[in-house]
């Protein structure tokens, strides 16, 4: 998903504040959380959360670090892992991407975290990337991404666009009979790439160049007005219109409160969005947006026993019984029970142990079924089709009949079709380019 | 004669069809049960031919069930029997009204809906609606079924034109009629002809999308619709502009209201209040708190919250805005650089305090209904929120001219910031009134929040978006004055929405911000630079 930016304008401004406020609010978290549960040294193995709580990400990834710490102690109280007790490191990157770095190599040069888990935006993974690469740490990065990356200290525990953006895109040709497509999106690398493999999906699919309107608007757009006039115009030209969102953050809000208002109702041209889970929602009456779409691979209204089981520990962890919960948590709770597991099968934390381990682990996620860790980094998951309903949550409408793997690198963009991601022995290689069998990156002896 | 013969014919025709149609009212219920706690696509297909059945079936509870499964309270069980949820939690049987008490919700699963199936329902519940008794409904089920433009409908819409009275949903019922034409695959060329005249007439978006369904065809019929979408198209043309300029009305009055508290702290005072933005979100925070708070104590009253919100967020906004000035502003006078730090350091404050308090995710403050919606005013759609705050930004400007021209306190702050010493001379206690100052600007800032509230998100962000444009306003404006405050926020408005459809907002902005360095390159001052002495002091 991955903010890239804030406004450009304040950044410079910010900066200095923003170092100052950190480092306070870093203190404060730390003396709050780590030494309540802190046992004897050597008797711990510590977990690194790297999450923004203050700034323009605090808004989604404070839940993530709050679910981390439930895992955590969920793990503890069935006996810790190895004999030994968990131990969370809360730091705040305060959604400044350098920061990132700094707080990265401290929760694993410092801390001495035998993992991570942590990052919401992209900036912020690849600002980390060569801080785990080179201490030689693991990362579980839980967000849906746009792919065109297979590092091999990281776990990508999030929809790649093959799991998220093409199936949502079939899913309105077939049953939803769109000939025309919007593809609208903040301006910055996630949507920019996910609207290039896209539109090249689309136009392999016989769409025509002029029945697809591209639009870029900047962070926090709140302005939409004219965007939907002429998204409202586009729509009027006799084919079925769709759009495509991967707006992102806040400007969601003001985005569906104009559809609302000007009346673009879902069944004349629906929205479909990649960014929007139960926790934007949270923020707007829905009523308005009955029956817009999200594809996500994990739904709050899923019906399962697993889900029911692990809503319910939420809430009463929370002790806010109005607490939504959404798929990148439901990524962490995979990625988390995985490193669980793939630690067990190492019998150590050794992070190349790990590694080696993690693949072909398998831990149950919460849509029913089995999640699976690919020789990619990459999960595999069901992807889901979610109406938006009028108390905020969405209703499944369609489902992938089995598990979707990740294609980490896109068969739809000229420069990756021929690339695929393997860290099993003997390949071991984020880039393999199959046709000329050699491995143009991240090659690993 | 010839046509009641007609009618006649029609009436006897139909019930003879709901007679021999008894067995496929079960059909149509059965039908309707398929998508019951499952989902796939046949299921949603079944359901919605189920409606299309039931709709036409002139069974009596069809608008009940319909309505039923419009509002999620459809449920099935296991044997494809329906059930009705009351508001109470019990079920009734669907198909014949009665209760029945011994089912519960683990006996039933909810039929599932998706936007085909919506579809489906709108045009239904349109089409049996046509005959309801008050004007209003009738309105809506006609542009329901022009919506759903389904041939199916053709004959409940010849049955209703015959009996309807109200010249306004008579015309919408002709147009949906139209609309069902243009679908129908048996239709005569006549009639489809006069049906792309009549939606020709409507000329609007909706009646052009229709038309345009017909490019690609040959025929008579084709080339009248191709007509109609480019006189359509011309008239639409002239209307966007006027649209354009709205928008832009509209941006200038957001841009107007986060401007009118910086044009007091900054303009008249010279304060670099990088926390106002802080101010503006305290507003939209304040309106959150009182809609709870009425929500739990006075909900009889929670129509009108946002009206107590604005003196509320008046206050709260100003209380913070005179305690920051007491604490620290009155400290910084003269040193810009240091008050610019020092309240960006407080913005960051603030921003932490709220996330701390009300969490880091958005708060829902509700658009009461008065204010949701649009109007249709020729071409122009007016979006009633984006209507009031227009209304709203010219009253809280106006009324704030009238407090510093009409009021004493507004004569000892022009004094003030004046003749510092001369108005210390003259008695007035200079540090009160600059306290009040600053107050008032936070306040008017709070009075801000209210209507951001209703636009944008309440989150602790909220005021960062908005503090460079103010800035931008009251520097474009003419430091110092109200008109130019109000112009410059109209012009920036104007001029964004203008250039946004042709640079893209991302570039739009740009350039303006371009456009903006020039001006202000060769009007150091804004566009109503303040004349005399004061200036240079």
């Amino acid at each position: 998903m991955s903010l890239d930016e804030p406004t450009l304008s304040r950044r410079g401004l910010g900066r200095l504040g923003v170092a100052a406020a950190t480092l306070a609010a870093v203190g404060a978290v730390k003396a709050a959380t780590s030494p309540a549960e802190a046992q004897a040294t050597g008797g711990t193995i510590k977990v690194g959360i790297l999450h923004s709580l203050s700034g323009t990400m605090a808004i989604s990834e404070t839940t993530l670090k709050d679910v981390m710490l439930m895992l955590i102690e969920q793990q503890n109280k069935k006996g810790g892992l190895l004999g030994k007790k968990l131990e969370g490191v809360v730091v705040d990157p305060a959604s400044n991407w350098p920061l990132f770095a700094e707080k990265a190599r401290q929760l694993i040069s410092v801390d001495k975290c035998a993992a991570t888990f942590g990052c919401w935006t992209s900036v912020s993974r690849k600002s980390v990337l060569p801080v785990f690469e080179e201490l030689n740490s693991i990362l579980f990065y839980p967000v849906q991404y746009e792919g065109q990356e297979c590092s091999r200290n990281v776990f990508y525990t999030g929809a790649a666009p093959n799991q998220q953006a093409i199936p949502a895109v079939d899913y309105l040709m077939s049953e939803g009979k769109v000939k025309r497509w919007v593809l609208a999106g903040t301006d910055y690398v996630y949507p920019r790439t996910t609207n290039q493999i896209l539109e090249a999906y689309l136009k392999s699919k016989g769409v025509a160049a002029e029945d697809i309107m591209i639009n870029y608007t900047p962070f926090g757009h709140s302005d939409w007005q004219n965007i939907v006039a002429s998204i409202k115009k586009f729509g009027s030209a006799g084919k079925k219109t769709a759009v495509v969102s991967t707006i992102n953050g806040d400007a969601n809000v003001p985005f569906y409160k104009e559809l609302g208002n000007q009346g673009v109702k879902a069944t004349d041209i629906p929205v479909v969005a990649f960014s929007v889970g139960e926790e934007e929602l949270a923020g707007i009456d829905t009523k308005p947006l009955l029956g817009h779409l999200a594809a996500w691979n994990y739904f709050e209204s899923v019906d399962t026993k697993e889900n029911k089981a692990f809503i319910k520990e939420w809430k009463a962890f929370t002790k806010n019984p109005k607490r939504t919960t959404n798929d990148p948590m439901e990524a962490h709770y995979i990625g988390f029970n995985m490193w669980v597991k793939g630690v067990e099968k190492a019998g150590t934390t050794d992070p190349d142990a790990v590694i080696d381990a993690m693949i072909g682990v398998s831990v149950p996620n919460l849509s029913g079924g089995y999640s699976a860790m690919m020789p990619n980094h990459h999960i595999t998951k069901p992807v889901l089709i979610g109406e938006i309903q009028a108390n905020g949550q969405f209703n499944t409408v369609s489902e992938t009949p089995g598990l979707v793997v990740a294609q980490e690198w896109s068969p739809y963009v000229e420069d990756t079709k021929d690339l695929i991601g393997d860290w099993r022995a003997p390949l071991r290689c984020g880039a393999f380019n199959v046709k000329t069998g050699t491995c143009t990156a991240g090659k690993k002896a | 004669m010839h046509r009641i013969v007609a009618v006649l014919l029609l009436i006897i025709l139909m019930q003879g069809m709901s007679v021999c149609r008894a067995d496929g009212v079960d059909d149509a219920y059965e039908a309707l049960s398929a998508s019951a706690g499952s989902i796939s696509a046949a299921g949603f297909n079944s359901v919605r031919e189920g409606i299309e059945q039931l709709a036409v079936s002139g069974d009596p509870r069809a608008a009940v069930v319909i309505g039923a499964l419009q509002d999620g309270l459809l449920y099935a069980n296991d044997d494809h029997v329906l059930f009705i949820q009351l508001p109470d939690g019990t079920y009734v049987d669907a198909r014949t009204g009665k209760p029945a008490p011994d089912v519960t919700d683990d006996d039933v699963k909810a039929v599932r809906v998706n936007n085909a199936v919506r579809s489906a329902i709108d045009g239904a519940l349109g089409s049996l609606q046509l005959f309801a008794p008050d004007a209003p409904t009738r309105l809506k089920a006609a542009s329901a079924v022009f919506t759903s433009h389904d041939p199916a409908a053709l004959p409940a819409l010849t049955q209703a034109l015959a009996k309807e009275t109200d010249p306004a949903v008579k015309q919408r019922m002709e147009q949906a009629k139209a609309a069902a034409i243009l679908f129908a695959t048996d239709a005569s060329q006549a009639d489809r002809l006069a049906a792309v005249a009549t939606l020709r007439a409507r000329g609007d978006q909706d009646a052009r999308s229709l038309l345009s369904t017909l490019a690609g065809q040959t025929g008579p019929v084709a080339d009248a619709a191709a007509t109609a979408v480019v006189a359509i198209d011309r008239v639409l043309q002239i209307w966007s502009v006027a649209q354009s300029v709205y928008y832009g009305v509209s941006l200038g009055s957001v841009l107007l209201l986060a401007a009118a508290g910086l044009a007091i702290t900054f303009g008249v005072m010279g304060v670099i209040n990088m926390a106002h933005g802080e101010m503006v979100m305290i507003g939209a925070y304040v309106t959150f708190v009182v809609q709870q708070l009425m929500h739990a104590y006075l909900p009889s009253l929670y129509g009108i919250s946002l009206l107590i919100a604005v003196p509320m967020a008046f206050l709260v906004s100003g209380a913070v805005g005179v305690a920051v000035e007491r604490s620290l502003i009155r400290w910084l006078y003269g040193r810009p650089l240091e008050t610019l730090l020092a309240t960006w350091g407080l913005s960051l404050v603030l921003q932490q305090v709220v996330r701390s308090l009300f969490g880091a995710n958005n708060r829902d403050v509700d658009t009461p209904s008065w204010m949701s919606g649009a109007t249709q005013l020729g071409g122009l759609t007016l979006t009633w929120n984006r209507m009031y705050i227009i209304l709203f930004a010219f009253l809280v400007v106006a009324a704030l001219m009238a407090a510093l021209r009409y009021t004493s306190l507004g004569l000892r702050m022009r004094a003030v910031t004046q003749n510092r010493r001369m108005a210390a001379a003259m008695g007035i206690k200079t540090p009160w009134i600059d306290a009040l100052t600053f107050g008032l600007g936070s306040g008017v800032a709070g009075i801000a929040g209210v209507a951001l509230s209703q636009i944008d998100n309440v989150s602790p962000n909220l005021g960062q978006g908005y503090i460079i444009d103010s800035f931008m306003v009251v520097v474009f404006g003419g430091v110092g004055n109200l008109w130019g405050t109000t112009l410059g926020a109209l012009t920036l408005g104007i001029v964004n929405k203008f250039l946004e459809p042709i640079a893209g907002a991302v570039l739009g902005k740009i350039v303006v911000l371009i456009l903006l360095i020039l001006f202000v390159q060769r009007n150091p001052r804004g566009m109503f630079p303040l004349k005399g002495r004061a200036v240079e002091s």
